[in-house]
């Protein structure tokens, strides 16, 4: 690692040369609201370890959507449910890093300070709203819930304010339908349930964990909007955690191209796909289907993802690189700023590959 | 809904029948039935040729059981051993099995719901290990064993509790034989919770009450037990019917006078209306604790809806 780990932090002096460069909230020294630093997840299996995260740092800020893109295994989730705290823990452990939250290091806070901020300042939404919602309990049950937990309101108090939420995600006759079970309700509609759910307590953190993954093409779209649409009204930070190149497009303001549990690429969200600067991405981007090359072979990147128990030494993507050359093999790539060929940075890009000139300028 | 239960009502005429039917014959053959009114002695061939008579037992099997189920519906069960009807015996009795049931019922669902939640949510763990091998014990060791074993250290050698229940049977002294009652479904109680729960507890919907920020009780109690209990209520509620037939034995190490005392002195007494009116009974309860468990299923588990 070239990179030296942040070991004091000082709030006030924001920004050192190892944090993701912040966007736009950020520039006026503001600290982020939401900043992960130097992160590492390991899952203890029998008798080895899955190193799930293996440094990961990247920030949000207030009303700033960042889309974390990586394939299954990329450790995207897992930085997500470490940042909420719902680690399966044991096996899951957070081996090293900072979590800074408004502030403050989340993970220096007791699990009571923990599930206080759980729902009423940051929330997340699942992937698959059927099996995430409780079967046996009714949808105003469980958003009720949020309130008659965390402000102690009545029952009549907070079924009033469920029926509001779910006015407030569009779901048509909410008055009637408040008592109703999530098995009856439409994949979109439940979808819509969860996000109210989430925001419920107008937290300033959201977490969608691939919120479209289960859904029909058309539904995917109106929920996305919906939930763009309620992130900016309520200024929020949204992390979309999503392996869907597609939906990342419309929405976020940045992305974070995840890999073997390292953030391999970042950048504003129209620079990546112009000008991707990892090879990884660049995979990535050229496997999307385009209609314009109808009838030609669809590109796939070769191999498969590293076995997380053993990977490999160097950059992780080394044996499925084109241009992979021995120091691919043997030095761990630094996330380093991205600049065009006669110096000049470009904001908010980074790329975690020896030859990111080359991938980026040709 | 309404269908659903008219249906199920109708279904529990032929199992009813069925029942009784093959309890009636199976007593028939278990011996002669005027035998067992002449006191200790065999009664002489004239005066059990006049019982018969006197009881329809001359009378064809099918014409008997007819007989005899139309009395029970009229509400009279015949006379019992002792002369008395087998109803009068029955008020006498059922109401003690019931709460020698209830007292089984409360054990079951309070140690075993609470075990197997403390042992699903720490499987492997030692506590786990413990509770698995203690379930293990009892449920290979018969009744009789644990409840003799029990009567003798706690009741006799201690004297803790009364060895022997007194006629009224009041519920202080139904504790120990409730316990005894109820110990080997209680050990199946453990294992189904515990089973369920450690199934449950990584299921998307608690990882969602968990990062909802509910506190960790209620995760467990209103997200994760709500959910693993269903198959455990429909363990308990059939054993409900078990248990108040199973009692012959408890009752008969205790001394206490319910159902399982009275059908064991009619089977002894060779008294088929004090056996085929108990059974009858029995029956009965069975099917309806059987009907209100699959109804309370529907209200467990708002997927199912009945049609």
């Amino acid at each position: 690692m070239s990179r030296t780990p942040v070991t004091k932090h000082d709030e006030g002096d924001g920004m050192t040369s190892l944090e993701m460069a912040p966007t736009d909230a950020g520039a006026d020294g503001a600290a982020p609201l939401l900043e992960v630093r130097d992160l590492h997840v390991e899952f203890a299996v029998r008798d080895s370890v899955t190193k799930a995260v293996n440094g990961v740092n990247y920030s949000v800020s207030a009303g700033e959507t960042l889309a974390v893109l990586g394939e299954s295994g990329s450790g995207k989730s897992v930085t997500a449910q470490a940042i909420m705290g719902i680690l399966d823990s044991p096996p899951g452990r957070i081996a090293k890093g900072e979590i800074f939250f408004q502030g403050q290091d989340i993970l220096r806070l007791s699990e009571g300070e923990r599930r206080k901020l759980r729902g009423a300042k940051m929330a997340m939404i699942f992937q698959d709203a059927l099996s995430s919602l409780n079967p046996v309990l009714s949808v105003g049950f469980q958003l009720g819930e949020m309130f008659r937990v965390h402000q102690g309101m009545s029952r009549k108090d907070s079924k009033a304010k469920a029926i509001e939420l779910m006015d407030r995600v569009r779901i048509p006759a909410a008055a009637q339908r408040v008592g109703d079970y999530p098995h009856q309700f439409s994949g979109g509609m439940r979808q819509r349930i969860m996000i109210a759910m989430a925001l419920a307590l107008e937290p300033d953190l959201i977490i969608a964990d691939e919120p479209t993954t289960a859904l029909d093409v058309t539904v995917q779209a109106q929920v996305m909007d919906l939930l763009a649409e309620l992130q900016r009204e309520y200024n929020m930070g949204l992390i979309l955690i999503t392996h869907d190149l597609g939906v990342v497009a419309d929405v976020a303001d940045k992305i974070a191209v995840m890999y073997a549990g390292r953030i391999v690429e970042t950048a504003p969200v129209h620079e990546l796909y112009k000008r991707p600067a990892h090879p990884y991405t660049k995979g990535l981007l050229e496997s999307i289907p385009r209609l314009d090359h109808k009838g030609q072979e669809l590109y796939a990147i070769k191999g498969l993802p590293p076995n997380l128990q053993a990977i490999p030494p160097g950059c992780a993507f080394n044996p499925r690189c084109a241009m992979a050359q021995d120091v691919c093999r043997t030095d761990v790539p630094p996330l380093v700023p991205v600049t065009e060929l006669d110096g000049t940075e470009l904001p908010g890009r980074h790329s975690a590959c020896h030859f990111w000139k080359e991938t980026i300028h040709g | 809904m309404a269908r659903y239960l008219v249906r199920r009502l109708l279904q529990m005429i032929p199992v009813f029948v069925g029942a009784t039917l093959l309890i009636f014959l199976m007593v028939n053959v278990m011996g002669d039935p005027v035998a067992g009114l002449c006191g200790e002695r065999a009664c002489d061939s004239a005066t059990a040729a006049q019982l018969k008579r006197e009881f329809g037992l001359d009378k064809p099997v099918w014409q008997q059981y007819a007989t005899y189920m139309g009395n029970v519906f009229t509400g009279d069960f015949g006379t019992a051993f002792n002369g008395r009807p087998v109803t009068e015996l029955m008020a006498t009795a059922f109401p003690v099995t019931i709460r020698l049931t209830l007292v089984a019922i409360v054990f079951e669902i309070v140690i075993g719901i609470t075990l197997g939640v403390v042992t699903g949510l720490r499987r492997g763990r030692p506590v786990d290990t413990a509770v698995l091998l203690a379930t293990l014990v009892v449920i290979s060791v018969p009744t009789f064993v644990t409840g003799l074993l029990l009567q003798l250290l706690l009741g006799v050698k201690w004297g803790w509790v009364r060895p022997s229940v007194s006629p009224l049977a009041p519920l202080d002294e139904l504790i120990l034989p409730g316990l005894v009652l109820a110990s080997v479904s209680l050990a199946y109680v453990t294992r189904l919770t515990r089973t369920s729960i450690a199934e449950n507890r990584r299921a998307d919907y608690v990882r969602t009450a968990v990062a909802k920020g509910l506190p960790r009780r209620r995760v467990v109690v209103r997200h994760l037990l709500r959910n693993s209990l269903i198959p455990v209520v429909t363990f308990i509620g059939t054993d409900i019917g078990a248990l108040m037939g199973g009692a012959i034995v408890t009752e008969r190490i205790f001394n206490i006078h319910g159902v399982g005392y009275q059908l064991y002195q009619g089977i002894l007494r060779q008294n088929t209306q004090t056996v085929v009116g108990f059974v009858t009974v029995l029956v009965l309860v069975f099917l309806v604790a059987n009907l209100l468990v699959d109804l309370l299923y529907a209200v467990l588990d708002p997927r199912i809806r009945y049609a």
